[in-house]
Formats: C-alpha cells, structure tokens, sequence
C-alpha cells in the first residue's frame, strides 16, 4: 500500500501548493492551452493559439502529404475509388434505374416486395416474412423509397466488400503471428477512434462524393469482422484441424474445409456486426457525401423537421433489424434438409419467387400503382410528432429551466473547473496510481503513456471537458440504467422486452434525439450530456440483464434450496456473481459514451469533439487525426483498466 | 424565342427517355458535370434548376452532398465542377484561399444580395422596443441571459468553423458572450423552442433563408462595415480596437467553377458565366421546399416551368 499511499500524499500536495499560489507554473499547466478564465467568453474557440510541445499534426500533415504526393498512394485510392462508384452505380440501377450503371429500368417496387416477403419466409417464416415485408411497405408508403434503395445499393457494396477484406486480414493475422501483433493495436484504436477522425483522411485521399462515403463506411466496419474472424480461427479445437492434418489436407483445404466451417460460429456475428456497423454508419457518411436515409435525415433535421427525420429515423431501424433477422436465420439454417426432394419441392421457394416478380413484372404496366407508389398515397404523420414535441417543449420547458439551472450551476460547471483547476502532474498521478492498484506497473505505465500524448500534443484542457461530460454522463448511466436493468433481469418476459428496446435504440441515429433535447434544454454542456446518456445508457442496461440471465442454473438452485428469498438472492448471488459482466457493460458505456460525446458536438461544446468537426471543415487532415487519436486513447485508458479489473475479479470468483 | 425553348423541350424530353449522350455537340463532353450540394434548401434547389438546365444542352450532371466549406477544395481539384452560392460572410475566406491556390474560377456574381449577421425574430422587439439598433440589444443584455453565462446575454452564434469573430462583442463593450452550435440544425432547435415559448433570442442567422418566411425578424444594425473597421483601430467608436463594426450589409453571392471547365463543357461554363439569381428568386426556392415542402428536384423543375423567360437568355442567347 506504500506506494499509493505516496502517490495520493503527492496529488494532496500538488493541490495544496497551487490553492497556495506556491506551485511553479511549469507543474500547474500545460503550455499555450485553453485558459481557464476564457472557457466562458471563448466564443470563437478557433481562435485559440494553439501550440503542440510535438507537432504531431504536422507530422501527420506531411507524412500523409508524402504519401499522396510522393508515394503516389492517391492514384491508387482515386482509381479505387472510381471503381468502387461504378459497382455502387450497378446495385443503384439495378434497384432504381436510371441512367446509370447497366442503364436498366427501375422494377417495380411490388418486384422487392415479393422478394422481401418470399426471403423472410422462406428463412425464417411468417414473422419475419411480415416484418421484411412490412419494411419494404414502409419505404414505399412514407414516400422514402428512393433514398431506401439508395442506401440499400450502398449496403450492397459496403457489406461484402467488408466482410471479404475482414476474412482475408484475419486469416492473414491467424497465420502470421507478426502481423496479429501488430493488428491488435491498430484495432483497438480504430475501434474507438471517432467517426469524424476517420472522415478527414478518407476525403483526402478518395474525394468527395456516394462513394467516399462507402468507403469510410467499409473502414468502419472492417474491424470487427478481422477481430471475430482471427477469434473463430483461433478458438477451434487443435483436435479438428489435427484430424484435418491427418485426413491429408493441403493448407487451403484445412482452411475452407476444416477452420472456416468450424469458426461459423464467430464468422456469422461478423457478418452480423458488418451489417450493424456499416448501419450505425448511414447517418455520418452522409457528411462526406454518401446519399440515401442518412443524407436525407441530415437535410430534414437542418430545416428542423423532426417529424419526418423522425420517420426517416425509424426506416434506418426496420432496415437494420431486417437484415439483421435475415442474416441471423439464414446463419441458423444448418442442414440442407430438402437435398432429397424432387426439384420443384426442393426449389420451392426459388421458384416462387421468380414466378411472384415475374407477375410482379408484367402486371405493372397495366396497374400503375403496382409500378411505382403514387406520391398523394403517401402518408406522413410528421406533424403529430412535431406536435407532440412542440407540447412538451411547451409545457415541459419551464418546469426543466430550474432543473437546468440547479444541474449547471451546481453540478456541472463546478465539476469542469474542478477537472481544470488540478495541475496537470496530479491528473496524471492518480491515473498511474489507479493503473498500479488494477493492474500492476505495466497498466500504469500504458495509461499514463496514452494521457501524456495528449498532454504532448497540446490538447490538454479539450481533453478534460471531454472527460468530465463522460465521467458525468456514465454516472448518470449507471445510476439509471443498471437499476433497470436488474428490474428487467428479474423476469423473462420483462428481460426480453429491455433486450428488444436495447437493440432498437443503438440503430436509432443518435442525431434525431439531439434537436429535441436543445429545445429542452438550450445548447449547452448539459444538451450534449443528455445526448450522451440516451445513447451510453443502452449497455449498462443491457450488460447487467445479460449478467443476470446468465447465471448458471445451478447456482439459483443451491440459492432456493439455502431458502433465499427474492432480495437475498438479488443481494447474495445474483449480483456479485453478475458484476464482471455488468462491470463490462460499464466500460461499454464508458466507451459508448467516448462516441457519442463528440458526436454531440453537433449540439455545441467546446471539448474536443468541436475541433474535430472544425477539422473536419477545413480538411485538416493532421489535427483530425491527432484529435481523435486523444479520445481514442482515453477510452483506451478506461478500457484497459476495467477490463484487468473486470478479469481479476472473475477469476476471483472461479468463473473462468 | 419561341424556336429555342421547343429545342429545350426536346432535349428535355430526350433526357427523359434516359437517351443519355455519349459526346453531344453541345455539351463538349459526356463527362459528368458535378454539382455540390450543401445543407439548405435554396443551395439545393438552385443546384437542380441548374443541373436540369446542363441537361437542356445535352450535358450529364450528377449531384453529391458535400460540406459547404470544404467544397472549394474540392472544386479546386476537379471532385466538384461548381459551387452556386459562394456566400461573402462565410466562404469568401476558403474561396479566396482557393482562388489564391490555383484551379477555380470565379465565374461572376448574382444579383441577389446576402447578409450574414446577429438576428432576432420579430417577436423579440415585444421584449426589447428599441430593436434593431445595437445599443438597444446592448441594454436589454440581461433580458438573453442563460443559467451559464454569468448575468451576461448570449449571442447563438453558428458553428467555429464559420469563423465568425467574437472581437466584436469586446470591441462595442457589450455585455454579451457568444457560444457556438455545433451545426445549423442546433441553430433552428434553438430558434423554434424560443419562439415556441416566446423567449427572446438573439443569434446568427442569413438572408434570403427560409426562417424570413416563418419567422419575419430583422438583423441587428451595428455600426456600418469599413474595410478600416478590420484593420484601423482609431477607426469607429471604439478607438482602441478593431472590429467595431457589423458584417458587410450587401453581401455578394457568386459562381465558383473548376478551372477545366471552360475547355470541357464549353456551352455549360457559358451558361454559368450568364446564370444570374435575384434575391427573390432564391427566396422562391427555399420557399418551395421549406414552406410547401416539395422535393428539391421537384421544385426546381416548377421554378424552371415557371421561369422560362429568366433562364432562356442564359442557355441560348447568341454567342
């Protein structure tokens, strides 16, 4: 305990020497930061001098300028780039026509209808075929169906094309053990680093446009699929692939006949995340050019039409949850159990499914309507929910506007300057203290490495704003949604109905949420916390029903039999053997909430998230890069800590 | 005349059929002509009444959204072909860093007149009489007050990467601090939930923009803008300080274009150079969209149908 004990007396004594005006300004600030006193006059906050002690910004600037210029990567991505909007233009002409791609007509959307419907059932049935169908019904009837098809030509491109490059990198990785080294790192910022970092390099070097877009939504969503697939690789059994061995296969038949098919497990939850990340991604893609439901949401919440942003809002959802359950029933479908049938029963649905769009095909020109869904059929119910938004800006505002003012005066103003009223050496002695007391001198000495870059690179005091609206937000998160979550966890039926709103709500785009909460609660710190909490929330309810759920019956057993009643086995099993997991969902929280939180610079803030968008604005390639490179090695930080803690506390408990 | 729009009625419909050219005569090239389209409804529609109007002589035109300050750029490189509303207040400083760098041109200036300035709906005079005179907004400072600006007014500013300068507030001595949104939706949230609850608000706004037909309002009139206000000190009332002073009040609207297109698509660089929106027309567009709530495509093929006699001079007037 000696060395804590030495640590904690150094912050005490940082803090005492500044509240003394003792403590030499080279150990209270970083140099050329954001002062204190301008925080709450700084309007132009771009204005700010800004000095790195390194200039990692112009490191990047010229290495990427290196590469573009130099190295002649940009011809390489332009042509990549161009060919890549010819395959968009293909799947965009085959869905809607025009005269682009194969110069085809557009089918007549009752053609998708049927297919939709005829997929759903044949994979899964008659729910999944209503719910498939529906979706498309829905695309049509609130007069979405050309940004639908539009997104959906976008997703025909960008799922396979990352699916194929996440395989190949994983199998690369399973195989070379250098290069999985040097991937996990690389990984683990991409998958934490913001959206908007990525946006500024991808415009650089692929231009403006539908496709750019593509491409950073392949970025995106490529991670996860090389993670899942070098996990599945490497999780099966050295039994298997021996038998492999000795059944005399060549390396590629051990790979496709033997370590493929037994990693389906984890390759169909890529696929399965591929679909969700490229998704999550609609919305931000179309700030760099991508069309469809995001551009279009974007346009609507600009000219502040909730309504339909809001309905826009839901046919990204539908979208998401379709190919979702198609993916995952075509996944569950394991045996060819028809492989002896005769052809018309075995290719029943095939079959009926070319016949149903053929009809589709010739009665359409004899009924318009089956054609193309004539605007005045159409409906929206816009203005309901623009009402029922303007009634409780109405009524609610006044009862919120000292809720507000208590929670900024009180709350979060005092905790900002708290964050940056401590010298910077102690920020950095009590994260190596908490890295030493969880996991030793190697996790100090990561989280300290990760916060003195961004020390280093000059955005210190954005970095603290950050923190402190996640730090701020997350304890909402957990205070809020893990009671809810053992609420739901308490029954099945209740769990279920959590689990089901959990996934709806991480589809939803996060920017629909936002405008609604500004009229609430005008643009301010606690309009993005907010933001934040409606989004972050999600797995803190999510992990703890999870955790719950999945205690081993036996243990619940031994619980009844000891005469535990509800709140005993609550208190005395369920949760301490629950709390690793929840302690996991946590940290996702804590990471959800690192996203979400520059994402809701779009409300106004004057952390980090502000200058990555203005970067993103100016093409500032470097500065984009070094930004999100801050957020993304705090949440890295957080995530190292709680997962060693999360770990140690498992193996405690014998659960391993 | 009369022979020249049956001419465009003809390509019109050709373009209809999907018969797309390979090299037209007219055009110069099948190449695509890409027009940029940004986050406001008149921007879009008048991209579309132009782009239809390109493919009245036979060009093709593709649309792609792009962010409105990092289109010059783009333009520059050759990604975009044109920007239609080059705006003075907010992107005259990424145009003119463009111009500077090489490789877009500044294919003239419309007649219609912008201003980008602090604004209030009509509402706020109610609230504060002596509106729009900047010391009247000056003394009612307390009247925008928030519950984290310390007693000050707050000015809803768009956001930093507008680069709109907070000197001036210091400049006048006003009692007034500026925050920044973080997009222009931010900007509509706030205005619509003041109006609801008839709040004043002061904040950034633009004309012509769809919130003139919602709202009404009317900008704050400062000092009028010198060139001397940015740079001279002694200049204006406050001796010691630059920027006391408003925005420029007539603010010019311009076509931008890639250096190439003038040797790619000859006719559609000409028409450019020709293409002339009023106030009022602009003011139309967004009308059309934000008020009757077409589609962009839609309204621009109304205003062109509606317009013929303005646009006609601009395709085919000789040479």
């Amino acid at each position: 305990m000696k060395g804590y004990a030495w640590l904690g007396a150094l912050v005490l004594a940082l803090l005492l020497a500044k509240s003394a005006g003792l403590l030499p300004a080279f150990l209270d600030e970083l140099p050329l930061h954001l002062e204190k006193s301008s925080i709450d006059t700084l309007g132009d906050a771009g204005k700010e001098a800004y000095t790195e002690l390194v200039p990692f910004g112009l490191i990047l600037d010229h290495t990427f300028e290196f590469m573009r210029e130099e190295l002649g990567v940009s011809l390489v991505t332009r042509f990549v780039s161009k060919r890549l909007k010819e395959l968009i233009d293909i799947f965009d002409n085959i869905l809607r026509g025009g005269r682009k791609g194969l110069g085809l007509s557009a089918p007549p959307w009752t053609a998708l209808l049927v297919i939709a419907f005829i997929l759903g059932y044949s994979l899964k049935g008659w729910r999944l075929a209503l719910l498939s169908g529906g979706t498309v019904m829905y695309f049509a009837i609130f007069g979405l169906w050309k940004f639908a098809m539009e997104t959906l030509a976008l997703l025909a491109a960008a799922v396979p094309i990352s699916i194929i490059i996440g395989l190949l990198v994983g199998i690369v990785a399973y195989r070379k053990k250098w290069l999985e080294l040097a991937l996990l790192p690389i990984l683990s910022v991409a998958q934490t680093l913001p959206h908007f970092a990525y946006l500024i390099p991808v415009v650089v070097f692929f231009g403006i446009g539908h496709q750019t877009g593509v491409i950073a939504t392949i970025i995106f969503a490529v991670p996860p699929m090389v993670r899942l697939t070098l996990l599945g690789l490497q999780r099966v059994a050295p039994e298997i692939v021996e038998a492999g061995k000795m059944s005399g296969c060549t390396n590629l038949q051990l790979l496709f006949r033997v370590q493929l098919p037994s990693a389906r497990n984890e390759l169909l939850l890529g696929v399965n995340q591929v679909i969700m990340q490229c998704l999550a991604m609609v919305v931000i893609a179309a700030f760099i050019g991508a069309s469809g439901l995001g551009y279009r949401l974007l346009h609507k919440l600009q000219s502040l039409k909730l309504g339909q942003s809001l309905e826009i809002g839901v046919a990204i959802v539908l979208l998401a949850v379709v190919l979702d359950g198609l993916s995952r029933a075509w996944a569950e479908k394991k045996r060819d159990y028809a492989a002896d049938l005769p052809f018309h029963r075995r290719f029943r649905y095939p079959i009926l499914l070319v016949v149903m769009v053929a009809a589709a095909y010739l009665l359409a020109p004899y009924f318009p309507i089956l054609e193309k869904v004539p605007r005045d059929l159409t409906v929206t119910y816009a203005k309901t929910w623009d009402g029922l938004v303007d009634w409780i800006v109405l009524n609610w505002s006044d009862g919120l506007t000292n809720f507000r003012y208590f929670l900024i005066v009180n709350v979060l103003a005092p905790l900002r300057d708290a964050l940056l009223y401590m010298p910077y050496p102690s920020v950095l002695l009590l994260v190596a203290g908490l890295g030493l007391l969880l996991g030793g001198y190697y996790s100090a000495l990561l989280t300290l490495a990760f916060l003195v870059f961004i020390g280093l690179a000059g955005w210190w005091d954005r970095a603290m704003i950050t923190a402190y609206m996640v730090v701020f937000a997350t304890f909402i998160c957990i205070v809020i949604g893990i009671p809810v979550g053992i609420f739901s966890a308490l029954s099945e039926r209740r769990a279920k109905t959590a689990l089901f709103w959990c996934d709806t709500f991480q589809t939803f785009p996060s920017f629909i949420y936002i405008l609604p909460v500004i009229m609430l609660f005008q643009v301010n710190d606690l309009s993005a916390i907010m933001a934040v909490i409606v989004y972050a929330i999600i797995p803190a309810v999510r992990y703890t029903v999870e955790g719950i759920r999945s205690i081993a019956p036996e243990l619940e057993e031994a619980a009844t039999m000891a005469g535990c009643n509800t709140r005993q086995r609550l208190v005395h099993l369920q949760l301490p053997v629950a709390i690793p997991h929840i302690m996991l969902g946590v940290n996702q929280t804590i990471m959800f909430a690192f996203s979400m939180v520059i994402i809701a610079a779009f409300v106004g803030t004057i952390d980090l998230g502000q200058q990555i968008f203005k970067a993103l604005s100016e093409t500032n390639i470097g500065k984009g890069v070094v930004l999100g490179l801050c957020v993304s090695f705090m949440a890295l930080a957080v995530d190292h800590l709680v997962t060693r803690w999360a770990r140690e506390r498992r193996r405690l408990l014998g659960l391993d | 005349m009369k022979l020249f729009s049956k001419r465009a009625v003809a390509s019109a419909l050709f373009a209809g059929l999907g018969i797309s050219g390979t090299a037209t005569a007219d055009c110069g090239s099948s190449d695509p002509i890409v027009i940029p389209t940004h986050n406001w409804s008149s921007q879009i529609v008048m991209s579309h009444v132009v782009g239809q109007l390109f493919e009245k002589i036979g060009c093709n035109v593709e649309y792609t959204s792009t962010d409105s300050q990092a289109v010059y750029e783009a333009v520059r490189i050759g990604d975009a072909t044109i920007e239609l509303e080059v705006w003075e207040g907010s992107f005259a400083t990424s145009f003119n860093t463009a111009l500077d760098k090489g490789g877009i041109l500044d294919a003239g200036t419309h007649d219609a007149v912008t201003r980008e300035e602090w604004w209030y709906p009509t509402y706020v005079e109610e609230h504060c009489p002596g509106l729009p005179d900047w010391e009247a907004l000056a003394a009612c400072a307390e009247m925008f007050a928030r519950p984290d600006s310390g007693g000050k007014g707050v000015y809803v500013d768009g956001p930093v990467e507008w680069l709109h300068d907070p000197a001036r507030i210091e400049a006048l001595g006003m009692n007034f601090i500026q925050i920044n949104v973080g997009g222009a939706a931010a900007l509509w949230a706030e205005l619509e939930a003041a109006a609801k609850q008839n709040k004043p608000i002061v904040m950034f706004n633009w004309s012509p923009n769809f919130t003139d037909a919602l709202y009404g309002g009317s900008f704050i009139e400062f000092p009028a803008f010198d060139e001397k206000c940015k740079t001279d000190a002694s200049w204006g009332i406050n001796p010691d300080a630059t920027n006391d002073c408003g925005s420029p009040a007539g603010g010019y609207l311009k076509k931008a274009a890639w250096y190439m297109m003038p040797v790619t698509w000859p006719a559609a660089y000409k028409a450019l150079t020709r293409i002339n929106f009023t106030t009022n027309h602009v003011g139309t567009m967004a009308m059309f969209v934000d008020v009757e709530e077409m589609e962009h495509d839609e309204a621009a093929t109304r205003w062109i149908e509606e317009n013929e006699d303005v646009w006609s001079p601009w395709l085919y007037a000789s040479q």
